[in-house]
């Protein structure tokens, strides 16, 4: 576990809402635009108010892959979830038992899209929200 | 452009028969690209010459460009309409989330056309669009208010627009303006009353979706230049840390801050008003709009006292940025930061263009000053400079439009002076109000010249700081062929929807790397002339809609007030005028 690899929100009251990450992240998987995003930044109601960072948190005992009815989503090293697209029926029982919301869609492919904790995103956000850190300096 | 991009979807939505339909017009991106370029021929064929601005004919035109969604910092959305403030070319410019939810809704450009019988909202949410009655609605003059119903009963949070007007696009006041995600506008030249005149209450746009491009390592290499290049940019530190309000004092130092209706180009209380004030005591939260990593928009905090209850306050989140500082600040000799937050808010709340009515306001102060109107106009207001309360009451009667006075001034100061007089004092510059920069001859042609008659078409203001430092007189065709340069480059800038902010980003090398992996490969010779040809087109169309340089009204403030370079000579102005003119072969 000592290695393992984790994407934080260091302070989301930062964010700006440029939503570069979400970008970024679409890129990381070789498309432009937003439909592959696995972060979202939204308002908090306004943006007067700030804005919300919607992200898997890595949790140690995940709900989404408890709910799993086929096992496609496969517990990651550090944290989180590993999806199996082969074993996927795109059931969504994933996606109702997260209560972040953190995971999203693949409309086309009807299959969940969850963080993988790559980092990709931190590189790109220039405002100290994210961070890739270790797991046991958490 | 690649043969799979849907940039090439233009969305057609007619108010009056409650339909849509989308046509591909790839031909007309691959040849503009997109924003100004395409906006424009859009606009030819829907907006014959001769119609009412106001009237049902009148098309309004969205357009976005394809770097947006690909590339930080192309985050514009161009839009193009008959202005009822100027009666010719009406071309806004808006960030927010505006261009990408277009971009990802599926569509490079949307037209709507037609009026409404009933009032409405139009939700855009990828293919689908929705007529949404908002009769309920229909009558809210706060435009928070409205926004925050929209956001309550749609979907799409994080990845829409949504566009609205208050009280002054209601009441079709001739530059109310559209505004988007809170804080960013369509700010001139009078969107929010066509969107009035329609019956049109706002548009949500949302969508998220995949964008292709050729060569993908290429792509992600570009991408990271230009985001690096963003990131380190001292320009785009500056946008970020004091945001535009940091040319407050340089400029007043300079002696090019309008003051007072112009009466003067330094504002001694300016120290009040600066951006360094406003970060330090008032800054509560900076917001960037989509894909852009420099967040210049800059949110003051004021928290106020409810005067009826001890401990009970209430916080008002209001953004201000360098333009209606000038406008609502030095213009109207407001030196309290208080003050000034307070008007700035009250123009958000009815949506209206804030330079505007900043000089309007400018104009009506000096009017009653010089006995022009009396208190039987103003309906006992008297305005006074430095007297916000004042102010704030009046930009209520502006859009509630009680008397002859008020519904002049809810023309613009052109039209009100032709009124009630004051024409030299009567700061508009072909029929739109001045911009805050009395830097010298280039930001006052400029304006003139410009397409939108937008300190930001041709940017004179930046060429006579430049001029300035150089020290040397400047022929008058030299001034001329500098703006006129500078407006071809930008057409290239607003076509692609890049912000003007990242203008020394985007250098054309850039632009055509850029451009490369969304399938576009070009020249640096057939940029030029695309922009060329594109700022040809749009003079064409304010031609063929009566606009002329031929007979061209300065107000003969802008001669009297002294200049960095000194007063400013009538004949040397002209003269750059018709050096203008002849570059055009007009």
């Amino acid at each position: 576990m000592e290695d393992a690899k984790k994407l934080q929100i260091l302070d989301s009251e930062r964010c700006v809402g440029c939503q570069l990450c979400m970008f970024a992240c679409a890129r990381r998987q070789r498309e432009g635009g937003l439909a592959a995003a696995c972060i979202g930044v939204r308002s908090v109601g306004g943006m007067e108010r700030g804005f919300t960072v919607i992200v898997c948190r890595a949790c140690e005992n995940p709900p989404c892959a408890k709910v799993c009815p086929t096992g496609a989503l496969k517990l990651r090293k550090g944290g989180g979830v590993q999806l199996d697209t082969k074993a996927c029926i795109g059931c969504g029982n994933c996606r109702d038992a997260c209560l972040v919301g953190a995971v999203f869609w693949d409309e086309e492919a009807n299959k969940p899209m969850i963080c993988i904790h790559c980092g990709y995103c931190a590189k790109f956000c220039p405002h100290g929200v994210l961070k890739k850190t270790r797991k046991e300096s958490l | 452009m690649l043969a799979n991009d849907t940039l090439a979807n233009v969305l057609y939505i007619d108010l009056s028969d409650k339909r849509y339909w989308v046509c591909q017009r790839a031909e007309l991106f691959d040849k503009y690209l997109g924003g100004t370029g395409v906006a424009i021929h859009l606009l030819e064929e829907e907006c014959p010459t001769g119609i009412d601005p106001l009237g049902a004919e009148n098309p309004i035109v969205f357009a976005v460009g394809p770097l947006t969604g690909l590339y930080p910092l192309a985050s514009k959305t161009v839009a193009m309409f008959k202005s009822p403030h100027t009666g010719n070319l009406g071309e806004s410019h808006c960030g927010g989330r505006s261009a990408v939810a277009i971009r990802m809704a599926g569509y490079g450009a949307i037209v709507v056309k037609g009026k409404s019988d009933i009032p409405v909202y139009l939700a855009v949410h990828g293919d689908k669009v929705y007529f949404r009655d908002s009769s309920s609605i229909w009558g809210i003059e706060n435009s928070f208010t409205v926004g925050r119903i929209m956001r309550e009963n749609e979907p799409g949070a994080g990845i829409r627009t949504i566009m609205r007007i208050g009280g002054a696009g209601e009441k079709l006041v001739s530059y109310a303006c559209v505004t988007t995600e809170t804080y960013r506008h369509f700010g001139r030249l009078g969107l929010g009353a066509v969107f009035g005149s329609k019956k049109l209450k706002g548009i949500v746009v949302s969508g998220r979706r995949s964008l292709a491009v050729c060569d993908f390592n290429e792509y992600r290499r570009v991408y990271d230049e230009i985001y690096d290049a963003a990131i380190g940019s001292p320009a785009m530190k500056k946008y970020h840390d004091l945001g535009t309000a940091e040319n407050v004092l340089p400029l007043n130092m300079l002696g090019a801050l309008p003051t007072k209706n112009l009466r003067e180009a330094r504002f001694e209380e300016a120290s009040g008003i600066s951006g360094e004030v406003f970060a330090e005591q008032y800054l509560g939260r900076r917001l960037a709009c989509s894909h852009c990593p420099i967040a210049c928009i800059h949110i003051a905090a004021l928290r106020e006292h409810y005067e009826d209850e001890p401990y009970f306050y209430k916080t008002h989140m209001i953004s201000y940025d360098y333009e209606p500082i000038y406008a609502l600040g030095s213009m109207l000799g407001i030196s309290d930061a208080r003050g000034f937050l307070n008007l700035m808010e009250q123009i958000e709340i009815f949506g209206l263009d804030a330079m505007s009515t900043g000089v309007i306001l400018a104009w009506a102060t000096e009017a009653r000053e010089r006995g022009i109107i009396s208190d039987r106009e103003t309906m006992g207001l008297k305005f006074a400079w430095g007297d916000y309360d004042t102010f704030v009451n009046a930009v209520k009667l502006i859009v509630r439009q009680p008397n002859d006075f008020y519904r002049a001034l809810a023309r613009g100061v052109k039209y009100a002076s032709e009124v009630y007089g004051g024409e030299e004092f009567a700061l508009s510059l072909s029929g739109n109000e001045m911009p805050g920069y009395h830097t010298g001859p280039g930001s006052h042609v400029g304006a003139i010249v410009g397409t939108r008659h937008s300190h930001l078409d041709n940017a004179g203001y930046s060429l006579d700081q430049k001029n300035l430092s150089s020290k040397k007189d400047i022929p008058a065709q030299e001034l001329a062929l500098g703006l006129l340069a500078e407006e071809r480059w930008r057409q290239i800038l607003s076509s692609l929807v890049v912000c003007f902010f990242a203008r020394g980003l985007y250098q054309p090398d850039i632009v055509l790397k850029a451009l490369e992996p969304a399938g576009f490969s070009l020249t640096r010779e057939e940029l030029n002339r695309m922009g060329e040809e594109i700022h040809r087109q749009k003079y064409e169309f304010k031609m063929r809609h009566g606009f002329s340089l031929d007979e061209v009204h300065l107000p003969k403030r802008i001669l009297e007030t002294s200049t960095p370079f000194g007063p400013l000579e009538e004949s040397y102005v002209r003269s750059v005028l018709e050096h203008f003119k002849e570059l055009l072969g007009l």
